[in-house]
């Protein structure tokens, strides 16, 4: 009777074994193609939007004050985020007044914000920089920030290479008030001394 | 019917798009396949051979002096050109040409790069247009993968220990910063 008792107490087991190892099959069948819609979706979603931040368009908030009153008018209480246009720049084309962004020269690790004054050609006057007037090479544009004296740029490291260009910032899109789009202007009391095409023959020459 | 060709285009422009946006992150995070032309960097990469550049260690900020890159050139940046490093930042650099008989040195500033070619006599580098920011590299070359003379696959890796005679010589001081 013991034996009958514990054989019958096995049999039980091995079918509540059975259902348990049922459900497990249907929920792992279940598992199963979560993972696959995850693996699928990831394939999907990842390089689609790695493609998108690297070739049309990226989002980054503007630190410091190098662009003040531009950008980050409020100073340190709020900063602004901004819409940087990488479509725009993809044949490296930039226009004076136009704010990018770009890979900082001294650090590579750090992006920078800044307004492009004067592109390859153009004859500058610096502030601060070890010549008073510079000619921008080939390839190279000369950018500042609109605070002057505040901001690390052309003044401190020279004319920038064109191929360290990040992104046009094409809109503010936050704080909401002060959504806007970014319109090329140059600020007044201006580096730029002499456009390329007003620049004499002989001086283009050299 | 149509609404059949509309799903069948619908989800080829999809698997476009997808398999598309898969190439790009391949080409521009893991490597992509580049034939070298131009005579400076021979002995080490003739003209038309094609090497595997990877672009890891640009992003993690692991190259190291002695590597082959290739660079996105700072006067032209549609134009890329291929060089070994020579000195990282704060390195003491010789400027000046082997034949000449006074050396002139400069450091390698921050966030530069000091880029010259193999072929030191005919070679646009760094001796002429100075020190190259390092956000410009676009990847390091590790792998030869076809050769422009032999006929058939080679594969062999460029060492960065394969620095041809001279060269050490060039590397005096390495100023930790």
């Amino acid at each position: 009777m013991a034996a009958m008792c514990s054989h019958v107490r096995s049999s039980s087991f091995r079918v509540k074994c059975c259902r348990r190892q049922v459900g497990m099959a249907q929920s792992s069948a279940f598992g199963r193609r979560c993972a696959r819609a995850f693996v699928s979706g990831f394939f999907v979603a990842v390089p689609v939007t790695v493609t998108v931040l690297d070739r049309l368009a990226y989002i980054a908030r503007v630190e410091g004050a190098s662009m003040q009153p531009s950008l980050n008018p409020e100073g340190q209480t709020t900063s602004d985020v901004v819409l940087l246009s990488r479509w725009s720049v993809r044949d490296y084309q930039v226009q004076r007044g136009d704010i990018v962004s770009l890979l900082s020269p001294k650090n590579p690790q750090q992006k920078i914000i800044k307004r492009v004054i004067g592109l390859e050609g153009d004859l500058v006057k610096t502030r601060g920089y070890k010549n008073r007037y510079v000619k921008v090479p080939d390839g190279h544009f000369w950018i500042e920030g609109d605070h002057h004296g505040h901001s690390l740029d052309s003044n401190s490291f020279g004319p920038v290479s064109l191929g360290l260009v990040h992104g046009r910032a094409s809109h503010i899109i936050w704080p909401p008030h002060r959504w806007q789009r970014i319109t090329p202007s140059i600020p007044g009391g201006c580096a730029l001394l002499l456009h390329r095409d007003r620049l004499p023959p002989s001086d283009q020459d050299d | 019917m149509l609404r059949r060709a509309v799903g069948k285009s619908l989800a080829f422009a999809g698997f476009t798009i997808q398999y598309g946006c898969i190439a790009h992150c391949t080409l521009e995070y893991i490597g992509e396949l580049v034939v070298c032309s131009g005579p400076s960097m021979e002995p080490t990469i003739i003209n038309h051979d094609l090497v595997f550049s990877e672009r890891l260690s640009r992003h993690f900020y692991t190259i190291k002096k002695g590597d082959i890159v290739i660079v996105k050139s700072p006067f032209d940046p549609r134009m890329n050109i291929c060089k070994r490093v020579i000195g990282l930042e704060g390195d003491k650099v010789c400027t000046s040409s082997p034949s000449d008989t006074f050396k002139t040195h400069t450091y390698v500033p921050k966030g530069h790069v000091w880029l010259e070619g193999d072929n030191l006599r005919n070679s646009t580098d760094s001796r002429a247009y100075g020190p190259v920011p390092y956000a410009l590299i676009r990847g390091r070359v590790c792998l030869k993968v076809l050769q422009a003379e032999k006929t058939g696959a080679t594969f062999y890796p460029l060492r960065s220990e394969g620095l041809p005679r001279g060269f050490k010589k060039q590397l005096i001081l390495h100023v930790a910063t």
